[in-house]
């Protein structure tokens, strides 16, 4: 222990040389930039600034890097808060709740909220990395392809309770996600699949962005473009204010949500570190916690500010989560730090379990500055928060525009392909209409994210056991994960028999 | 057309999509391979069935009349909410398919005008300093900072002294 | 965003002399390259491949070796058919160029749709050649060679799991290779990248691979796991103790290109240039310290030598493919 904190004493010391604090700075309002801006996440920011990193040492280069890593994970909330758009996968959920929140003029409060969910979750993530690193490694190398699926019908367990009332559109919703998923090729057997109407462009798959950008950004634009022309063309896309004493009202209430604020840091700490699963669904499986541990679940969905603590808590804390197998054992747990690791690469540093011993300036600097990292994108982040304000308070008809032309680039951006804007188009006209007939879409937009994670999981444990589905309950992970998944997924069903049951009883009992 | 119409059309739409898909997933393999376990279109075609059937369901409560969407006689979308959602979508596509022609920066700059000026009734001098900023952001941002290089079309020559400064 | 106005004047300026330049013919000597040059990848980010085209992209960067920087962009479909599709469409484009694995020779050989003939690229540079070896957990204190590997995995049948990088990939040829020499049943269980492969072996889901040294590395300087046996014609000095299968009486020899390629038709002046850029980069001390670390082998090949290399080993994976029944 005493090892440990004179290492991190050590870890700070680098970190407050003027160069790697300047450093740090600097990525986290990088990485905010760019979080906030839909279709770029942490992935286009490390990647790209990747080769900038030459002209500092590398101790100074990962600590940039990983501050924009961190600044682009709060940075995506603001775009799911104030657009409605997901800037990346790791903020659907946040949009599920902070959107609402938005749209009753409380975009301050689910601001603030993030901020210091995010915060929270860093922090504690950080902690945990510093003290309980090596044995969790130990965990996240015996995860294998069972264990993975079980995760991931967790995930999704924690989430029937998302769609609307009608169980065909939720259905038809999911089912839509996971087959988008499998367009392009099928990594079992390298061969292309659902190249829809052999189109070249479908060989590199749907990408998420694209349909979520189509979806809530084209298409949530256009159904606003339809209550503006419905109002008369007097909206904005919220109203909102800001002042002190709003902000310290805010933070007041955040105090209550603690308890759904502290579960989503765990739980997405410990789904970070899984290789392979990363933050997405460490934050989908917060959200659908808080929702069920919640007293007030029909709040959800309706601007429920735990609703956005708990998804931002668990994506900060999984950012942290997933450095640890990439430190440890060379396994990215996340597209991000996977290049994180090619530039560790290139610096001459061997991800492994030998770092933490030969390099341990490097590993202890990089930890030190996740903490500082943390603490300046959060001031950063509530010090622009009136300025993200005065944005919302732009009409609409200015705003609109320029939301397009940023879903447009951001549709462009991840893979350079046209094909994918026209496709985004495609989602959002459709989606539009689809909206309009009570179809729920986020449905279809986790599932396009889970579903490339749980096919592969799934057919490499069929391979395996040869057929059998036991394998998913004889083993001492993927077991006990297994049947908390079936519970959850069939808890509506126990509550509504046992309701049947009772109901009538409680009222024999009454009269 | 009433939203109970559009409804009808919607699930018959997605149906015909959901078997095109299974037909599309049962290229590959559907079944089990031995000694390799679920054939690569198993999961596709499994699911596109999955979703045939939900249209099924959504078609049956259409004919019992039950919910609230498929009871409904209103109108899909009003003619005057219309003639703006079309506009706008519109103008998107005519955008999309600018920028393989004359570039983002020769497109962009007519959208926002078409937008500002011409939906939003912006006075000229909004419009134009609009028009020409955000692509200049835009430039600035994605090509210069993140060194992602956006569709120029036929204006790609006039950017060549630009990369030679910036990048 | 802006810094100053400065920058704001600088694009102005920018703009204006740019639409006086565009008309004038381009004055100079040797070709160079105009604009960002496109620096595609036939597999994921993180991947083996991604991360060399990286090292190669920093290189160039930081030694200032070229006007304009190269932008890797990730094509990773269907085993390599996006790529090799995106590039070949780009005929007598001097900017866009490619970086491939052996999937540039089996991917066209089982899907002759795609029309992809890869003698019609351009040859540029071949930067190394990957090796694989056998690896298994160093737990398995009963397995110290590849007789006793063998006899491990004969006991197991078909429970034996090897683990690999998708269907028909290299890892399958290999693994179809030594189920065939030492008749065994080893099942093969693809997974999405080398790195992952290896993580599986360390966390003992699998029980044996033939990873890349370098996706192997961290594990084996760690003492989790060991390499038995290398498919390479010469013992690789980082793994002195295990032995070539050519030793122990296979003749299985195999390798990884990292070869860069340019687009269909590029002009003769450009595949000059981009020649004389790879080799500087070949020679250059990160490439090679690279190379030593990651034990790669094989040298520079440019030109016509690398297109008649590239035709050899195309017939040797039809071969290999014939064999395997993956394609007629």
């Amino acid at each position: 222990m005493l090892e440990i904190l004179g290492q991190l004493a050590q870890g700070f010391l680098i970190v407050f040389e003027a160069q790697n604090l300047l450093l740090i700075i600097g990525g986290c309002a990088l990485g905010l930039f760019i979080g906030a801006m839909p279709g770029l996440g942490s992935v286009n920011g490390v990647a790209i600034l990747l080769p900038l990193t030459f002209l500092v040492p590398p101790t100074g280069a990962i600590i940039f890097l990983a501050a924009i890593y961190y600044g682009a994970m709060y940075g995506g909330a603001i775009s799911s808060i104030m657009l409605g758009i997901p800037g990346a996968s790791t903020a659907v959920a946040t949009t599920f709740d902070g959107r609402p929140l938005a749209k009753q003029g409380l975009a301050d409060k689910a601001l603030i909220g993030a901020a210091v969910a995010s915060f929270v979750g860093g922090s504690i993530s950080v902690v945990l990395f510093t003290f309980f690193a090596p044995p969790l490694a130990h965990v996240a190398l015996v995860f294998g392809a069972p264990e993975e699926f079980a995760l991931m019908m967790l995930a999704f367990a924690t989430f029937v309770g998302l769609g609307s009332d009608d169980i065909f559109k939720t259905l038809f919703s999911i089912c839509i996600g996971l087959v988008l998923s499998a367009v392009g090729f099928d990594i079992i057997s390298g061969e292309p699949r659902l190249v829809l109407w052999d189109i070249t462009g479908f060989l590199h798959g749907v990408n998420f962005l694209v349909l979520a950008i189509g979806i809530y950004g084209i298409g949530e634009m256009l159904w606003t473009v339809e209550e503006h022309a419905l109002g008369g063309g007097k909206s904005m896309l919220s109203e909102a204010t800001v002042s002190v004493a709003r902000t310290f009202a805010a933070l007041r209430e955040l105090v209550k949500t603690w308890k759904s604020t502290v579960m989503g840091s765990l739980l997405g700490y410990f789904v970070g570190i899984l290789p392979a699963a990363g933050a997405t669904p460490g934050s989908l499986m917060a959200y659908g916690i808080a929702k069920q541990i919640s007293r007030e679940p029909e709040k959800f969905g309706n601007g429920a500010i735990e609703g956005v603590c708990a998804p931002e808590a668990a994506n900060n804390a999984a950012s942290t989560g997933s450095m640890l197998p990439m430190l440890t054992l060379g396994i990215p747990g996340s597209p991000t730090t996977a290049i994180l690791l090619g530039g560790m690469v290139i610096w001459g540093l061997e991800p492994g379990p030998r770092l933490f011993v030969d390099h341990s300036e490097f590993v202890w600097g990089l930890i030190a500055s996740l903490y500082a990292a943390n603490l300046f994108t959060l001031l950063i982040n509530i010090a622009f928060i009136p300025v993200f304000i005065k944005v919302l308070k732009t009409p609409f008809t200015i705003l609109a525009p320029v939301i397009f032309t940023l879903c447009l680039i951001g549709g462009y951006a991840p893979t350079q392909d046209m094909h994918d804007v026209w496709l985004m188009i495609v989602f959002g006209i459709v989606g539009y209409l689809m909206r309009k007939l009570d179809y729920p879409l986020a449905p279809a937009v986790l599932a396009i994210v889970l579903g490339p994670l749980a096919e592969p999981a799934l057919r490499q444990s069929l391979i395996i056991s040869e057929g059998s589905f036991m394998i998913f309950f004889e083993r001492v992970y993927a077991g006990p994960i297994m049947v908390v998944a079936l519970l959850l997924l069939f808890l509506p069903v126990f509550k509504m028999i046992y309701d049947r049951v009772r109901k009538p009883q409680a009222e024999r009992n009454a009269g | 057309m009433t939203v109970r119409t559009a409804e009808l059309l919607m699930a018959i739409m997605m149906g015909a999509f959901s078997i095109y898909l299974m037909v599309k997933s049962a290229e590959l393999p559907i079944g089990w391979i031995e000694e390799e376990g679920p054939g690569g279109g198993s999961w596709p075609f499994w699911l596109a069935t999955i979703m045939l059937i939900s249209c099924g369901g959504i078609l049956f409560n259409w004919f019992r009349k039950k919910g609230r969407i498929a009871t409904s006689t209103k109108t899909y979308i009003e003619s005057h909410v219309l003639g703006d959602v079309a506009a706008v979508a519109g103008s998107l596509i005519i955008t999309v398919a600018l920028f393989s022609f004359i570039g983002i920066y020769g497109a962009l700059p007519l959208f926002l005008v078409f937008y500002l000026r011409f939906l939003g009734k912006h006075s000229w001098g909004l419009t134009m300093t609009l028009a020409v900023v955000i692509p200049v952001v835009i430039f600035y941002f994605f090509e210069i900072t993140l060194k992602i290089i956006l569709p120029k079309g036929i204006t790609e020559p006039f950017f060549i002294p630009l990369y030679k400064i910036f990048l | 965003m802006f810094k100053s106005q400065n920058t704001l004047r600088k694009v102005f300026c920018a703009l204006g002399v740019s639409a006086i330049l565009a008309g004038m013919p381009v004055i100079g000597h040797a070709w160079e390259p105009q604009k960002p040059v496109e620096f595609v990848v036939m597999a994921g980010k993180g991947g083996g491949a991604d991360k060399a085209v990286r090292l190669l992209q920093s290189i160039i960067a930081s030694e200032k070796m070229a006007p304009v920087p190269f932008t890797p962009v990730n094509k990773p479909g269907g085993s390599g058919a996006e790529a090799l599709v995106h590039v070949n469409g780009k005929k007598g484009d001097n900017h866009t160029i490619m970086f491939t694995l052996n999937s540039f020779y089996t991917t066209p050989l089982r899907q002759p749709g795609l029309g992809v003939d890869i003698t019609n690229f351009t040859p540029i540079a071949r930067m190394a050649e990957d090796t694989f070896l056998l690896w298994v957990h160093s737990d398995r204190k009963d397995i110290n060679n590849v007789d006793d590997f063998v006899k491990a995995a004969k006991a197991k049948g078909s429970k034996w799991i090897m683990a690999g990088t998708g269907k028909n990939s290299e890892d399958n040829l290999l693994t179809d290779f030594l189920n065939t020499a030492y008749d065994l049943k080893m099942k093969y269980v693809p997974y999405k990248g080398g790195g992952k492969v290896a993580k599986e072996l360390a966390g003992k889901n699998a029980d044996s691979t033939v990873n890349n040294p370098s996706e192997q590395l961290g594990f084996y300087e760690a003492g989790t796991t060991k390499a038995l046996a290398s498919f390479t014609d010469n013992r690789l000095p980082l793994f002195p103790d295990a032995p070539t299968f050519k030793e122990i009486g296979s003749d299985m020899v195999y390798y990884m290109q990292r070869t860069v390629v340019g687009a269909p038709g590029m002009s003769k002046e450009a595949a000059a240039y981009y020649d004389d850029l790879f080799t500087k980069v070949f020679n250059s001390a990160k490439w090679q310290e690279y190379r030593t670390k990651k034990s790669l082998q094989g040298d520079l090949l440019t030109g016509d030598a690398l297109m008649s290399y590239w035709k050899r080993e195309r017939d040797i994976h039809e071969v290999m493919l014939k064999k395997m029944g993956a394609i007629k």
